[in-house]
């Protein structure tokens, strides 16, 4: 059996050099620019294999953008496996892929850590995915829903547990309200949209939601659902259930209007964009390390607030000039208006801001190959 | 289904000459007391006022239970009766166990024929997922097809010789001594084996190729398959373990009398003998693993492009790609018409896409599994020694 | 047809006649043949000793730092991680082979002994086919098609037989709980139990039943007296596959249960249980390194069950076929 692993081992090891081989001999082609004018508009101009891995919420997205940029330069291949934010980011600092997807931007430990897998640079974070996260529904006989922040704080933290509660009625002067239990429905599962929703409850409602910011469900009991299709289907196989997933996922589930400052308004691509425009960059960070701290408490009647940002976290330098080449030219290309347009319709995020897609050239700019 | 009757005496009943030499009643006394317990059924769920057609079998068949019991007590005694129980029971075993197969396999079926006839015959399994994005009304699973055969391929090549010898060491060899030993350890390890949970195969089998080739993005079909293996080695050699210790050691010890080695006589006859079970054990271990998606969404990544070379590069399998497709969950519809990027056609976009793949995914493999499973039954019936039943 | 049974009667099952005296004379194909025999037995050995060795490697920093270890009281307690966990992981587990094994014997005496000869392999066929259907399509079709049905079954058992503990608490729809998980978990479990015990009956030596059946048996007592204590060993040990299947089981425990995390024995109740693959599944996606340790740690707490389950059953096997 010795033997035969070792043969195995042989033959794997002469499939690596075979790659690594190819991709050394489609590099070459000058597209250090690429990420400039609009990424790699120019068809077949970068070349060889790239690996990503991470967050399962951006999975659509990257999978358009992928397949849109093999589109654009047949001669790259570029990969992205959804293994969760966390799993993304180890695999990344450990070198093992070339970019990440996730979640939360990296942590200061983690900036430290990423020396080794950048050749003695450091990691960054771009905003790439704004996806706004919905409150979906699913009552008969309720098409139309209004919840203010404390509203939804009070369902979900247990406090509100039928449906003619005296706040849901404050909310919704003119539903017919049925005297039916509430029943929330949350993620099993740890996730960014539970981050990001809890994140919202705590800093809109903190009395009310006592739990903090957590992406874990941090309440004992209850229903959920397992990953965003299984909360939908948990909320669809109910009456009287209530959950949050992302926007683009909720089907024929009702969504409810989210009140921000004095109107209730409906979730837009738009206006969860815009509540990232109007939110802080994160302080303390390195120019091109760009992190959003978003601010849920906007009372802008245009904004948003229940929004998710999923980074894409790259090194500042790569080992060789062909990859920091085709980092440069994925990166530029996700960025861009055309990679942004591939995701909203793929995927229905909220294209970023032009504010934003500056800065984030700027960042993939400075991507170089190690001395 | 609740009518549970003996049909005409079998033979074995024959060779007794038992339904004449007692008091035994024909078929259909057994056809009245079914039909007298579910008008029974009918009565009492009228009564509570929810007459439904699955409360009616279900009580129908409780009442028939006690009510055939009672008659062929009384009319055929005690012993007879029994048996009746008995057979009313192995037949609602059955019955049972036809709810939850012909439900899945219902909804699978009309879920998932729609995309494998649909909109172009067969195109789903021709096709590969490059270039299809969002809510496309496109695409295929031929990589994945491919990625599923080869990776399970893989797993089965390592395990099956590694199983078969494994149980042929526990069977002929650990008889005395230090062997018998070491065979006790063997099996209590195998049995050990059979708990590993597949999520832990695959991290088993990520560890071991990083470790090898220190390179930790490491993604190929191999780790699949050594993954897989993990979980295949003790099914293998579980099952074919009992096989084995069936054929009767009259068989061995002619064989050895006649002067032929130990392991002619394993080949030959041992295993000739038990071929039939042995596939059978062999056609459940890879009905086993080729459904299983944690190892290997570990261990082999995910490409939406044809890779069909074990040792270089992602591949995509039928389970993560049903498993993927599920978590995508409903689609995004944002235009009536979407241009796939690679090839420049235009599709009409659903929303429901992405379980409409996952659904038909799901029946290819089971079909698959199903050809796998005639193919091992055709084997078996051609290559077992004709004798019994 | 597809069986190979003995033609010769076997006076009792294999139960170690004395053997010729092993060969002396040692054939160059006896000692390849022995030495792959004996290799391969070994490197079971080594595959598992690599697992065990490789999941403590992984787990030590969550024991380093548990609270059990460190007797910090802020450090995470692995035990009360843990514990409810196990607890239900094995409940599930076992409410699902006291539902899987009855029918699986019933199912595969039905095939082997009752069934018409021309049915009986076509319908064993069909048993064969659910163990071939993924456990992702397991997971849709009890999250979405056995849920609902199950509601009333549920409502009915609680209200009327809520004075058992199993039945009690307050169910929930959608009933994604650990009742609905343990059922989706027999029907996983069946065709792999039915098979191995049917291909086990269909051995049994067929002049034992027919002596038995000259003697004057019925059918049932043919079986009671000839089959089951032939098929004995091998029903345990097909249980034990099932066994081992449905306490590793991750997706459609995953797709079908809202967990929770207590010692709850309220079946009905949604949110009380968990078991460990699943919550390894669903937790590892965004897990840190500490998660990951815990979660790996709970990977090996399952190894060390299976293993003490193995025990016993290999204990009640060799009891029986001594008695």
């Amino acid at each position: 059996m010795n033997a035969r692993k070792n043969k195995l081992v042989a033959l794997a090891a002469l499939g690596l050099t075979g790659a690594l081989a190819l991709s050394a001999c489609g590099g070459g082609s000058p597209s250090a620019d690429g990420g400039s004018d609009a990424g790699g508009a120019q068809p077949g101009a970068a070349s060889g294999q790239l690996a990503g891995a991470g967050a399962s919420s951006a999975e659509s997205a990257q999978g358009a953008w992928t397949q849109n940029f093999i589109a654009l330069n047949p001669e790259a291949q570029v990969t992205y496996d959804s293994v969760g934010s966390s799993a993304g980011r180890e695999q990344f600092l450990a070198g093992g892929v070339q970019f990440a997807g996730s979640d939360a931007a990296l942590t200061e430990d983690e900036l430290a850590q990423s020396a080794e897998a950048c050749q003695g640079g450091t990691a960054f974070d771009l905003p790439v995915y704004i996806s706004p996260i919905a409150v979906v529904f699913n009552l008969e006989g309720v098409e139309d829903l209004q919840l203010s922040a404390p509203t939804i704080a009070g369902i979900f933290a247990g406090t509100i547990t039928t449906w003619n509660d005296p706040a849901i009625v404050a909310d919704n002067p003119e539903a017919t309200l049925p005297d039916l239990a509430i029943t929330p429905v949350h993620r099993s599962d740890g996730s960014g949209t539970t981050e990001n929703f809890t994140s919202y409850l705590s800093e809109t409602a903190g009395d009310v939601w006592t739990h903090g910011e957590v992406d874990e469900w941090p309440i004992e009991g209850g229903q959920s659902g397992d990953g965003t299709s299984g909360l939908v289907s948990v909320v669809e196989g109910g009456n009287g259930t209530i959950g949050y997933a992302d926007a683009s996922k909720a089907g024929n589930l009702g969504i409810a209007k989210v009140k921000v400052g004095e109107e209730y308004i409906e979730y837009s691509p738009e206006a969860a964009a815009k509540a990232v425009e109007l939110s802080p960059r994160a302080e303390g960070r390195s120019e091109h390390d760009i992190v959003m701290e978003l601010d849920r408490t906007i009372d802008d009647p245009g904004a948003y607030p229940i929004v998710l940002v999923s980074y894409l976290v790259l090194c500042d330098t790569y080992a060789d000039q062909e990859t920091a080449d085709l980092v440069k030219a994925y990166a530029g290309y996700v960025v861009s208006p055309e990679g942004q347009e591939a995701s909203a319709q793929a995927a229905g995020s909220a294209p970023l801001t032009e504010g934003l897609s500056t800065d984030a050239t700027a960042a993939i700019e400075s991507i170089k190959a190690a001395a | 289904m609740s009518t549970t009757t003996t049909s005409k005496p079998t033979h074995s009943e024959l060779l007794t000459g038992s339904a004449t030499a007692e008091n035994r009643l024909p078929g259909w006394h057994m056809l009245l007391t079914a039909l007298a317990a579910v008008l029974l059924a009918v009565l009492v769920l009228a009564l509570f006022g929810s007459v439904s057609i699955g409360g009616v079998l279900v009580l129908g068949y409780g009442l028939h239970l006690v009510i055939g019991y009672l008659y062929s007590r009384v009319r055929e005694g005690r012993r007879w009766a029994a048996d009746r129980l008995v057979t009313m029971l192995v037949y609602g075993a059955f019955a049972v166990a036809m709810i939850p197969l012909i439900s899945l396999l219902w909804e699978v079926l009309h879920r998932g024929i729609v995309r494998i006839i649909g909109p172009i015959p067969l195109q789903f399994w021709t096709m590969d997922m490059a270039g299809v994005i969002g809510g496309m009304d496109t695409g295929g699973i031929s990589h994945a097809i491919v990625g599923t055969l080869l990776i399970t391929l893989g797993a089965s090549l390592i395990s099956v010789p590694i199983g078969l010898f494994t149980s042929i060491f526990l069977v002929e060899y650990a008889r005395y001594g230090a062997l018998k030993v070491l065979g006790r350890g063997v099996t209590f390890l195998v049995d050990v084996m059979t708990g590993i949970p597949s999520i832990v195969a695959g991290l088993f089998g990520l560890a071991l190729f990083i470790t090898i080739t220190n390179d930790p993005g490491i993604r190929i079909g191999l780790m699949g398959s050594v993954a897989l293996s993990v979980l295949m080695i003790p099914t293998v050699v579980r099952s074919s373990e009992e096989m084995l210790r069936l054929v009767p050691m009259e068989l061995r010890e002619a064989a050895y009398g006649l002067g032929v080695p130990k392991w002619l006589t394993i080949v030959r006859v041992v295993l000739r003998t038990a071929i039939a079970g042995l596939t059978t054990s062999v056609t459940l271990a890879v009905a086993r693993v080729i459904g299983e998606t944690a190892p290997l969404l570990l261990t082999v990544g995910a490409l939406p492009l044809m890779n069909a070379n074990l040792f270089e590069g992602r591949m995509q399998t039928l389970p993560t790609f049903i498993n993927s497709q599920y978590r995508s969950g409903n689609a995004v519809c944002n235009s009536d018409v979407m241009t796939n990027p690679i090839t420049q056609i235009d599709y009409a976009c659903s929303t429901t896409i992405n379980y409409d793949r996952a659904w038909a995914a799901a029946l290819t493999l089971i079909l698959i599994v199903m050809l796998l499973n005639v193919i091992a039954r055709l084997v078996s019936y051609y290559f077992s020694p004709k004798l019994g039943r | 047809m597809s069986t190979s049974a003995a033609a010769t009667p076997t006076p009792q099952k294999q139960s170690d006649p004395p053997e010729t005296k092993a060969r002396t004379a040692k054939r160059p194909g006896d000692l390849i043949f022995s030495g792959l025999s004996i290799g391969s037995g070994l490197l079971i050995f080594l595959t598992l000793l690599l697992v065990a060795v490789f999941l403590t490697i992984r787990s030590l920093p969550a024991i380093q730092s548990s609270r059990e270890v460190t007797g910090d009281a802020d450090a995470v307690s692995l035990l009360e991680y843990t514990a409810p966990l196990v607890f239900g992981t094995v409940f599930a587990a076992v409410l699902a082979l006291l539902m899987a094994v009855p029918v699986a014997v019933g199912i595969a005496l039905f095939i082997s002994h009752f069934a018409p000869r021309r049915l009986a392999t076509p319908l064993g066929f069909m048993i064969d086919l659910l163990a071939a259907v993924p456990s992702v399509v397991f997971g849709l079709w009890g999250g979405v098609w056995l849920v609902p049905r199950l509601e009333p079954l549920y409502m009915w058992l609680n209200t009327y037989l809520g004075w058992i503990p199993l039945f009690a608490g307050e169910p929930s729809a959608p009933m994604r709980n650990l009742a609905t998980a343990s059922v989706v978990l027999a029907v996983m479990i069946l065709p792999i139990i039915t098979a191995v015990s049917r291909e086990v009956f269909l051995q049994t030596p067929r002049l034992q039943e027919e002596a038995a059946l000259a003697l004057g048996a019925t059918r049932f007592e043919t079986i009671r007296t000839v089959v089951l204590p032939f098929g004995r060993s091998g029903v345990v040990s097909a249980s034990m596959l099932g066994l081992g299947r449905a306490l590793g089981e991750t997706m459609a425990v995953l797709m079908v249960l809202s967990p929770g995390s207590s010692f709850s024995l309220h079946i009905l109740e949604v949110g009380r249980h968990n078991s460990i693959a699943a919550n390894i599944a669903s937790q590892s996606a965004e897990a840190t390194p500490d998660v990951m340790a815990r979660l790996i740690f709970t990977g090996l707490v399952l190894f060390v069950i299976t293993f003490v389950i193995n025990a016993i059953a290999r204990a009640v096997v060799a009891r029986s076929t001594q008695g």
